[in-house]
């Protein structure tokens, strides 16, 4: 199989179901790049080069630069989403989504229920995520809890190139409006990816890495994180299991308890800050559900309760690592 | 556009659509006070002529969206009103299956993309059905109705922005009613409205909103433009609000003696009918007739919706999603 970027394969993606699709069309700030210039069209291809190349491709109906206008664009995306196209809309940073959270969380997410579902809202909205790029606290923030706890949003948060490829099919045929997150510093990494267009299904859990031990669930980026740890803790005689969602909401519930059921020693993982998020929510879940097979406390990994500093020792200990993860599933795994 | 120009039947159905919205909201007002509708609404009587004259230029397959005080531009957009009732009501009948309530009445088969809780957030949700009329290269057009009070919020000026960069088919449609709550626009808003949307390079026209020929001849400029290519336009439209914000909003803000001038003054449907007298084309029997039937179409959707049962507690959690797990 080809290997290929995490960026290709979100690129191959959108290519495909362009293609496929005339409802789909694309929406966001410098998508295209470079549109309305002299220069060569196509520039960027949105700030980390995702969408390079669409523009030729499909044009200037179906791939739209936007104004720096968050409110609107994704209130357009929503609205063309209710009558009859299924828009792509993509926020730089995920950080942006607060200048248009209105759009997001009191329109998109609600159609369908507020009119006793005589609507359908097929939208997702792309962004990127996560801490890593020393970008300071208004261009790295991990929002998946935020999303999450929203009814009416579906959220994706992929971990290899693979999955960002089937799960963003999966999102663009989605009748349900879906956040797409995307993390900075996934974009380079590399993988097996199929030239074909395939989906993965929402709500079904990722087996990494088999073990049997301690089970680590890791979210988006740090699935790479707690495969470094379980690479130390092998090396200790640990044996890690990971497990990556994929996606938090829907959650696959059954796998998560299953193998909490199997192993009875649970770490979580999550760059997001700590407080109400999805790291709690599984843990509240675990311990509701699977309490008697649990042998030792659940442990969480997280952010601290701070915004992301800009500093680069700060930075990355702020970023949850493969030390502090392998730290604690030492601590629960002779328990 | 003059009066002379409808057909007899577009003037009994301008009549009996303003008529229609001012009977729906006289009787929303008085069954808030028997308890039986929940929480509360926003009334849109004394506007009645805007919704009308807009809405009489669109086709079925036209989108409109709406505010917080959507009853009006429900029904010129031919939303059924035993099922707005209904809605009112909480029934399993109404529009939303009881899921919506006042402020979220919406009808996407008749082009009614949702009444709005929040201020101004329709605006954009209708640039994007107009960007959908456009891509899929249909000749419909999209309205966005909204209020004062939402000329103050950003994302107002931000659509306006959006719709000329992209020339999308769609109208704006600002019903000034003087007040956004209880706060007088001339205290909270700077400049002109249609200043605001010149910037833009968006044409606009001023409108007296009592006047329904003079809203049905603007909107028929502006819909024509969309329809044509031309892309957005703003019409500002002056309208008077016969009641406060919403239902319980005592009024106090305003006095006695400026409430009745308003009502006396600046009523569309006496006006309207003043105006057939004069040109003869409508007979006061054929109105009194509407008149009738109206009522009785109000006490039937109310004794309906009163009669209906309250959605399954199943519908709590379904609608969510088309599909989640």
């Amino acid at each position: 199989m080809a290997q290929k970027s995490f960026r290709q394969a979100l690129n191959e993606a959108l290519h495909f179901e362009m293609a496929r699709d005339p409802r789909v069309i694309m929406m966001g700030e410098d998508l295209t790049g470079g549109a309305g210039a002299n220069g060569v069209k196509d520039a960027w291809g949105g700030a980390f080069g995702v969408t390079k190349g669409l523009l030729g491709a499909f044009g200037p109906e179906r791939i739209r630069d936007t104004p720096i206008s968050e409110a609107a664009f994704i209130g357009a995306a929503a609205g063309a989403a209710l009558t009859g196209l299924r828009p792509i809309a993509e926020i730089m940073f995920v950080d942006f989504a607060g200048v248009c959270l209105d759009q997001i969380m009191n329109q998109a997410a609600k159609f369908r229920y507020m009119f006793g579902g005589r609507a359908k809202t097929p939208l997702v909205i792309r962004a990127t995520y996560g801490a890593g790029s020393r970008s300071g606290s208004q261009h790295t923030q991990a929002l998946h809890s935020i999303f999450t706890h929203i009814p009416g949003l579906k959220v994706v948060i992929p971990s290899t190139p693979y999955d960002a490829k089937g799960l963003l099919l999966q999102a663009i045929r989605d009748d349900d409006p879906v956040i797409f997150l995307e993390h900075k510093m996934l974009y380079d990494t590399v993988g097996e990816v199929p030239d074909g267009a395939y989906t993965i299904p929402f709500a079904e859990a990722r087996v990494a890495r088999d073990g049997k031990d301690v089970l680590i669930i890791a979210i988006g980026r740090m699935v790479s994180v707690a495969e470094e740890a379980a690479r130390k803790l092998a090396a200790d005689g640990i044996s890690a299991c990971i497990i990556d969602p994929r996606t938090t909401s829907p959650l696959d519930e059954d796998t998560l308890l299953d193998f909490t059921d199997k192993i009875g020693r649970v770490v979580i993982v999550d760059e997001a800050n700590p407080r109400c998020s999805v790291a709690t929510d599984i843990s509240a879940l675990l311990a509701d559900k699977s309490f008697d097979a649990l042998k030792a406390p659940i442990k969480l990994v997280t952010a601290p309760h701070s915004p992301v500093p800009y500093a680069p020792n700060l930075e990355d200990a702020y970023i949850p690592t493969a030390a502090a993860v392998a730290k604690a599933a030492t601590s629960i795994a002779k328990r | 556009m003059s009066a002379l120009q409808l057909s007899h039947q577009d003037l009994l159905k301008i009549y009996r659509t303003m008529r229609m919205i001012r009977r729906f909201e006289e009787r929303v007002m008085a069954e808030m006070a028997t308890g039986d509708i929940p929480g509360n609404t926003h009334l849109y009587a004394g506007q009645e002529a805007s919704a009308v004259g807009v809405c009489l230029q669109l086709e079925e397959g036209d989108y409109i969206s709406s505010t917080h005080r959507g009853h009006g531009h429900s029904i010129a957009k031919g939303v059924d009103i035993d099922s707005m009732m209904a809605e009112l009501f909480g029934r399993a009948s109404g529009t939303c299956g009881g899921k919506g309530g006042s402020q979220h009445i919406a009808d996407l088969r008749k082009g009614m993309l949702g009444a709005n809780g929040i201020v101004a957030a329709g605006a954009p949700i209708t640039c994007g059905a107009a960007l959908s009329m456009k891509v899929l290269g249909s000749r419909q057009v999209a309205v966005a109705f909204a209020g004062d009070g939402a000329m103050n919020e950003g994302v107002m000026s931000e659509s306006f922005n959006l719709a000329k960069i992209w020339n999308l088919p769609i109208v704006f449609v600002i019903e000034d009613n003087g007040f956004g709550e209880a706060t007088a626009n001339a205290a909270v808003s700077a400049g002109s409205f249609t200043r605001r949307a010149e910037s833009y390079d968006i044409p606009t026209l001023e409108v007296d909103g009592t006047d329904v020929f003079a809203v049905y001849s603007a909107a028929g400029e502006a819909v024509e433009r969309a329809r044509g290519g031309g892309g957005p336009t703003m019409l500002h439209v002056h309208v008077p609000r016969y009641y406060g914000h919403y239902s319980g909003d005592p009024d106090t803000y305003r006095t006695p003696e400026e409430k009745k001038a308003m009502r006396q003054e600046r009523d569309c449907l006496v006006s309207f009918r003043r105006r057939m007298k004069e040109v003869s084309l409508l007979e006061e029997a054929e109105l009194d007739a509407v008149d009738q039937e109206v009522e009785a179409a109000i006490d039937q959707a109310v004794a309906a919706a009163r009669a209906a049962p309250f959605p399954p507690l199943s519908a709590l959690t379904s609608d969510v999603y088309v599909k989640y797990l």
